[in-house]
């Protein structure tokens, strides 16, 4: 056999090695419905809305699911009492997608479409996730692409687009028979209007009452993401286990951020299963961030946004899910009615509460907490 | 030739470790407590889709959160 032809012969062999290995075949996910009613409120603002969600298999190979999801706003947070009127609002957004099984690989996409009264966001997405070495690991690949077009409410000639982008690279290890490992990276790049065109930035001004006043914040035009996370979940024992994951991240706009969840999850044998968990997140400023300017347009760029301050949160989550006694309903085999409540609390370095009053820059720092509740009943058929 | 040759050698390595057949090190029979309830990270991927939103819309950082998706239209 001439050397060429040997190496032909490895390829193949190669190929089907990799192809043999993945005998760990893929499956689409269960036929289900789910109804959730959330409620969040913190900071004077509460959002409220349903979730439904649908999924169901067309065919053998085919699965394919819609969700409609509402949030009610009524927001009177401390930028909207700083420097404009308590407001109420409404978004929905609809998603469709599918997942196609083709041998071993999932092939999946899907259409996301966002509207409330002054914001518009359109997101496509695709995705490939492929088993191999015998099932141990899944590769997943995707990629994202939206379009936003950002409106003020006071002004109706104002649009602007953005432009978003995401590449998505992922790895499912099976590590023991009782331990999973996942790793993720996720780049995203956004480009256009980025900032909020209600939102403005304080700077000081002796002539001002208060000593300080306002102006609209300014926002670079591109914005680069990089954001790598593992995590692990260990068996314990029959129905219970424990899991933690960490997520590093930074941006081209020098926010450093990191995080880290642990959690447990204990079912009892026929009815119930509580999941608790604990999470922890904090981030540096933007470059640009600044509570109080020294004079108006004081740089290029200027941002007042409290997501791009220094800041730290936690949140400790609950989970309650009952096993419905489902017997004789037709076309659903299970079904379970759950809770979940999650307590955050938003702790800022640099971003102070000008409704206290004082001298400029010597206000106390902000923080607040959020109470975030689900409701909902999830059913498979 | 050097560089074809290191290619050569780079695929027969390849080949010979698709030629010993990589052994799963947890057979499928091994595989009861990965599907435990306890074990599924994404139980219900309407509650932690929305759990995500939540943090999203008020965290700088955003991405490789899990699950599948692209999206969330969360400005």
């Amino acid at each position: 056999m001439s050397t060429k032809g040997h190496s032909l012969c490895k390829t193949l062999l190669l190929v089907a090695a990799f192809a043999a290995s993945a005998v760990c075949a893929q499956v689409l996910p269960e036929d289900r419905a789910d109804a959730l009613y959330h409620s969040y409120n913190g900071d004077g603002i509460e959002i409220t809305g349903p979730s439904i969600l649908v999924r169901k298999k067309l065919t053998q190979d085919f699965s394919a699911y819609a969700n409609y999801y509402v949030d009610s706003i009524s927001s009177a947070s401390i930028d909207v009492l700083s420097y404009a009127s308590p407001y109420d609002e409404e978004r929905t957004e609809i998603s469709l997608g599918g997942d196609y099984l083709l041998d071993e690989t999932i092939l999946s996409a899907g259409y996301t479409d966002s509207d409330e009264n002054d914001f518009q966001a359109s997101t496509a997405w695709f995705g490939v996730s492929q088993d191999i070495f015998g099932g141990l690991t899944t590769v997943n690949l995707g990629y994202a692409r939206g379009w936003d077009t950002v409106e003020q409410v006071t002004d109706p000639t104002f649009s602007e687009d953005v432009d978003r982008r995401s590449y998505r690279v992922g790895v499912g290890q099976v590590l023991t028979k009782s331990m999973v490992l996942n790793l993720d990276f996720e780049a995203i790049t956004d480009e256009g209007f980025l900032n909020n065109p209600y939102r403005q930035v304080r700077y000081l001004d002796s002539s001002a009452p208060a000593g300080f006043l306002w102006q609209p914040e300014i926002y670079p035009n591109t914005r680069t993401t990089n954001a790598f996370s593992i995590g692990t979940r260990y068996f314990m024992q029959a129905g219970s286990a424990a899991y933690g994951n960490a997520r590093l991240f930074n941006d081209t706009w020098g926010i450093d951020a990191w995080d880290t969840q642990l959690g447990y999850v204990y079912s009892t044998p026929k009815d119930w299963l509580f999941d608790v968990s604990f999470r922890y997140y904090s981030q540096t400023a933007a470059d640009f961030y600044s509570d109080l300017f020294e004079f108006a347009n004081a740089q290029n760029f200027l941002a007042r946004d409290k997501e791009l301050s220094t800041f730290n949160n936690y949140s400790v989550s609950f989970l309650a899910t009952y096993a419905l006694p489902v017997e004789d309903w037709g076309l659903v085999k299970r079904g379970t009615a759950n809770f979940a409540y999650s307590y955050f609390y938003f702790d800022y370095d640099d971003f102070r509460n000008v409704l206290e009053g004082g001298a400029p820059g010597t206000e106390p720092l902000f923080n607040f907490s959020a109470d975030v509740i689900q409701l909902y009943v999830s059913f498979w058929f | 030739m050097h560089k074809r040759f290191i290619s050569l050698l780079i695929l027969i390595l390849l080949g010979q470790t698709g030629c010993s057949n990589v052994e799963p090190w947890v057979k499928p029979y091994e595989r009861a407590n990965l599907a435990d309830i306890a074990m599924q990270a994404d139980r219900d991927p309407v509650s932690s889709g929305y759990i995500n939103h939540v943090r999203e819309a008020r965290e700088g950082a955003r991405g490789a959160a899990g699950g599948a998706g692209g999206g969330c239209g969360c400005n």
